[in-house]
């Protein structure tokens, strides 16, 4: 006969302040089976563990529950103290009476009740446990980095300098991201490119950093330790080998007329291009999209000229397949459309967004570093910024948080603009100005004090097109008066949305986003670089708007925790896996079908039924590749697939003792 | 001193709004041709009713000035809704005292005979019980 | 095809040009507008109160017989169209407001089955602007025109849904199609003051003037409109001409009477 531990947590006044603990205990104490209860203020702390653990080693227990908070937060910690007390950690069972319980219950008697019903469906439970082993696995010392900006540069360099082997993969022709693109960085203004490409440079002669750019992620497979990438090296149509980046083919290149997406599609660029001069690899790549040979199979002046004869325009598409022991998500951001804000007239070429005017200020942008109005080329004397544009908007046009970065480069442009021409006015209409951080406040405050800025607490309605100049219909609401101002260029405070195609990777990575499409991380507070799969981790603005410092933090962060875990040469894995009974399988496929994870197989099963021995075909579990999220259990039409650790036995019995307790009412 | 209680909650729920939901940005004054007639600016409307001051709303002239041009709507953020605010308003200003903005005189004398009658039977409802 | 037709009350006095000249030129298009019996006037405000169920009874009825009749209801006027569309979406999206209305009338039960189009829709996307070019004889070549949208056509565009709220081009692309230059001046969808000019003359003359100086300054000879309050605001003011856009609509396709 089994003998079963309870021990109920009060978690100080968490549970006890609603659950009557005691009266809990006198009513699990006559349930089968149950050999011992306690109870205790926090059975997570030293002195907690050490009653189940002495309590185990006493009673002979061969199962413990215990009634406390959700098993997210210590199910790890009880499985430890069993298995230092010699009992199997997979009998332990958690009855979750805070969250499920005490935190949303006010009447303290519904509340010991339902109390009572967990804890009596968890000692069900534990009663059909088993004892289970987790298989050992080895952990590949090699990472992927997924993005070449600043996040995935910075957490490539310190995985690197520990030792590690990193694939940095990047789908533009070169890393550097959108830092790259930045003029000058808040708060100290230093320039952009000259922080950046020292970086950029060291990751490219870093003999363990192996970068991978005009390419993306096609398929993901595996687990923590032993991913299997499969990246597509598009065809750059020039041989990085023999390329030694002197310009003669984009010199030369007739198609002349492309949108430039570094400079924000402000300039144009040629079919065969580098995205920019620092751009690392400093080999171009042909968009074979706009080129002519590619188009009608005529021109190719880029291979006449190239002397060293790099261009090869029969390069294919090539994929490689490499294994990793983790990955780090470091995809970063974009700004949204803005077409659905009419309001702002962004079709007019004098209303531009910030990161705009991070090219048009810039000394190699599409102006030469000259403020001039697109429209007429003219000098603006006067230039009004809109901030949360799109940002903190609930409607179906924008997004509802805060993104976090605009108020500090708002700053840092209006600066800019008043350094180069104090004669030029400068106004920002603002909602909250959000500064926090290291000499932010200071930065944003010297605008206005020492530069003469004007920040107006209010919105913009309307900005118009008057020919010559913008109307904008304002508010102050210090003030509380209307404005109506005649500005000659208008900045936008786009807000920012993670990049495009994170929704496949994410999926790929069987890695969470949340309702923005951010990647979630595994706990907002003291997880926040792991994402909820175990070796994918987060860096920079993937995970949510971040500014670079933020960024250059976290992924160092990442970092070391893929440090951590390429360290180990064994990782253990979940033994709560699936498993067939192969007696019941007939082969039917479904639960191929919904594995999200490609772990079930077929295959020919020699099977004994009632000593009628046949070769059948039969459903097979890979256990490396399982992570036990039980779809293929709730597929199978024949029971035949059971989760262990949560056999569809053991659920039944948690259903039974909970519909029991509502029948004795 | 009068009880506004009641007709806060009722000013809230006929109007649907989540005054909660307001950021205080200000987009619907910035939106509202109707500004310079209002002694009560539209958002202020939100923090008036945020902090229960129906009084002030109820005897403004501001309530009349509204054009419901729909633009605060439009552009709000937050999906507030200012002129569905201003209109409920309107309605317990209109509707328990029998206050008439309007009374049918005054509409008589202002009548002029090219009037479509969109505008009388728009004024009829906005402005009379 | 045909479509089930809503009028209002300015259009058969006051506005009677924008109906006569839409009838003629849906004859001349191959549709007919065919009046619902007994329509009742919207009220040319929409209630916005919650709580508003009987004012909003006539669109209901008028709703239920497009319904019924299994056609579209057009509109002409749009104050007329903002009601009607607004009270179909209340019907079709809020469950209290349906069951509200069938406890006025069981014979009023209705879920918002039937579609309100605006007659510009209707040229839109039924007989189509390069059709519509096609069938104009006598084109307004050199007219420079401004649209003059007002706001009940367009917001709020969550429920309207038609055409761009800030920056619409419906009636832009239907002068183009009559053969005229379309005049895009910024505040063609500012408020003409509306009902206002009853209780604050003033100011409704003075956001009426505002618009009109904005056409000005871009050379529109004169405006076209929908709505009959908006015509007699800027009318008023007796600046450029504004017309009703199915004026010039059967002048183009040369069935004026």
């Amino acid at each position: 006969m089994e003998k079963i531990g309870v021990f109920i947590c009060h978690c100080g006044s968490n549970i006890k302040a609603t659950v009557d603990a005691d009266a809990v205990i006198k009513e699990i104490r006559g349930i089968t089976g149950v050999a011992f209860a306690a109870q205790y203020p926090y059975m997570c702390a030293k002195a907690g563990q050490s009653l189940i653990e002495a309590a185990i080693r006493d009673n002979s227990l061969d199962g413990i529950v215990v009634a406390a908070c959700s098993p997210r937060m210590h199910e790890a910690t009880f499985r430890k103290v069993a298995e230092s007390a010699g009992l199997n950690p997979y009998m332990v069972e958690i009855a979750n009476i805070r969250e499920h319980c005490s935190w949303i219950h006010r009447d303290g008697g519904e509340a010991t009740v339902k109390a009572v019903e967990l804890t009596r469906a968890a000692i069900a439970k534990v009663r059909l446990n088993a004892p289970l082993f987790p298989e050992e696995n080895s952990v590949v010392k090699r990472a992927l980095v997924i993005g070449g900006g600043i996040a995935g540069i910075q957490a490539a360099l310190d995985i690197a300098e520990a030792g590690f082997e990193v694939d940095l993969v990047e789908t533009t022709p070169s890393i550097g991201g959108k830092m790259a693109q930045l003029d000058k960085t808040f708060p100290t203004l230093d320039c952009s490119a000259c922080i950046l490409t020292p970086k950029m440079v060291d990751c490219a002669s870093h003999d363990k950093i192996n970068i991978l750019t005009y390419s993306q992620i096609e398929k993901i497979e595996g687990f923590v330790g032993n991913f299997t990438a499969t990246i597509r090296k598009k065809a750059r149509s020039v041989c990085m080998e023999k390329c030694t980046g002197c310009g003669d083919c984009w010199n030369k290149c007739p198609v002349k007329k492309i949108p430039d997406e570094f400079n924000t599609g402000l300039s144009n660029r040629t079919a065969i291009y580098i995205p920019f001069a620092q751009a690392l690899p400093l080999v171009p790549a042909i968009d074979r999209e706009h080129c002519i040979k590619f188009k009608t199979g005529k021109c190719g002046l880029c291979q006449t000229v190239c002397q060293p004869g790099a261009i090869d325009f029969e390069l294919q598409d090539e994929f490689a397949t490499e294994k990793y022991g983790a990955i780090v998500v470091a995809t970063g951001f974009e700004v949204i459309e803005l077409g659905k804000f009419g309001e702002f007239g962004y079709d007019n070429p004098d209303v531009i967004t910030s990161m705009e005017f991070e090219r048009i200020t810039h000394g190699a942008g599409p102006t030469g570093g000259e403020l001039v109005r697109l429209s007429d080329g003219r000098k603006p004397k006067s230039i009004t910024f809109i901030q949360c544009v799109g940002s903190r908007d609930i409607t179906e046009r924008g997004k509802p948080y805060c993104s976090k970065i605009c108020c500090m480069y708002t700053a840092k442009h209006s600066i800019l603009i008043k350094d180069k021409y104090p004669d030029i006015d400068v106004n920002i209409f603002y909602i909250d100005m959000r500064t926090p951080g290291k000499a932010y406040d200071e930065f944003y405050r010297r605008s206005e004090e020492d530069f003469g800025v004007r920040y107006i607490k209010g919105q913009v309605g309307r900005v118009m097109d008057m020919g010559d100049h913008l109307a904008i219909s304002g508010v102050d609401l210090l003030d509380n008066v209307k404005l109506e101002l005649k500005t000659d260029m208008v900045i936008l405070a786009t807000a920012i949305q993670p990049a495009t195609g994170i929704k496949p990777l994410a999926s790929m990575l069987s890695a969470s986003i949340d309702t923005n499409n951010f990647m979630t991380e595994a706990h907002a507070k003291l997880r926040p670089v792991e994402s909820p799969t175990a070796g994918v981790f987060l860096a920079g603005a993937a995970q949510g708007p971040k500014d670079i410092p933020e960024t250059v933090g976290q992924a160092g962060a990442a970092a070391a925790k893929v440090i951590g875990l390429l360290a180990k040469d064994i990782l253990l894995s979940n033994p709560c896996t699936a498993t067939v009974d192969i007696n019941s399988c007939n082969g039917c496929s479904l639960c191929g079908l919904v594995c999200p994870y490609g772990a079930i197989s077929y295959g020919p099963t020699k099977v004994d039924e009632f000593g009628y021995k046949t070769l059948e075909r039969i459903s097979h579990v890979n256990q490396a590749l399982c992570l036990g999220c039980g779809a293929c259990v709730v597929a199978c039409p024949s029971g035949a697939m059971n989760l262990l650790g949560y056999t569809n036995l053991q659920l039944q019995a948690e259903v039974d003792a909970l519909c029991l307790m509502n029948s004795d009412r | 001193m009068l009880n506004y209680e009641y007709q806060l909650e009722e000013i809230l729920d006929i109007s649907g709004v989540d005054i909660g939901r307001c950021m205080k940005c200000g987009r619907c004054s910035a939106s509202c041709p109707s500004y310079d007639e209002m002694e009560h600016r539209p958002h202020q409307f939100i923090t008036y009713l945020a902090r229960g001051d129906v009084a002030a709303l109820l005897e403004s002239d501001a309530l009349w000035q509204c054009l419901a041009c729909f633009s605060c709507v439009q552009r709000c953020p937050r999906d507030v809704k200012p002129a569905n605010l201003i209109e409920a308003v309107r309605l317990a200003a209109i509707r328990p005292k029998g206050a008439e903005f309007l009374t049918v005189e005054e509409v008589e004398a202002k009548f002029a005979p090219d009037m479509p009658q969109q505008l009388l039977v728009a004024a009829f409802r906005k402005y009379m019980r | 095809m045909n479509f089930d037709y809503y009028p209002g009350c300015t259009l058969k006095t006051k506005a009677a040009g924008l109906e006569a000249g839409a009838r003629r030129a849906a004859r001349a298009l191959g549709f007919e507008l065919c009046e619902i019996a007994d329509w009742q006037c919207c009220g040319a405000v929409y209630p916005l109160g919650k709580d508003a169920h009987a004012e909003k009874l006539p669109s209901i009825r008028a709703l239920k017989a497009a319904e019924n009749a299994a056609r579209p209801l057009v509109t002409l006027c749009s104050a007329c169209h903002h009601v009607l569309k607004r009270v179909n979406d209340d019907a079709a999206k809020n469950k209290d407001f349906r069951d509200t209305i069938a406890r006025y009338d069981e014979d009023l039960a209705y879920g918002g089955g039937a579609t309100v189009l605006h007659y510009l829709e209707v040229l839109r996307d039924f007989v189509g602007f390069e059709e519509l070019s096609r069938r104009v004889v006598k084109p307004l070549t050199g007219r420079k025109i401004g649209a003059y949208y007002g706001c009940m056509l367009l917001r709020p565009s969550v429920v309207m849904a038609f055409d761009d709220p800030e920056n619409p081009t419906i009636i832009e692309d239907f002068i183009r199609a009559l053969g005229g230059e379309a005049v895009n001046y910024p505040l063609r969808a500012e408020c003409c003051g509306g009902y206002i000019s009853l209780s604050n003359e003033a100011k409704a003359n003075e956001l009426s003037r505002k618009i009109l100086a904005d056409a000005a300054r871009l050379d529109a000879e004169f405006l076209i409109t929908a709505c009959p309050l908006c015509a007699y605001n800027i009318r008023k003011q007796n600046q450029l001409p504004i017309y009703y856009f199915t004026e010039i609509l059967e002048e183009a396709l040369d069935v004026k009477l």
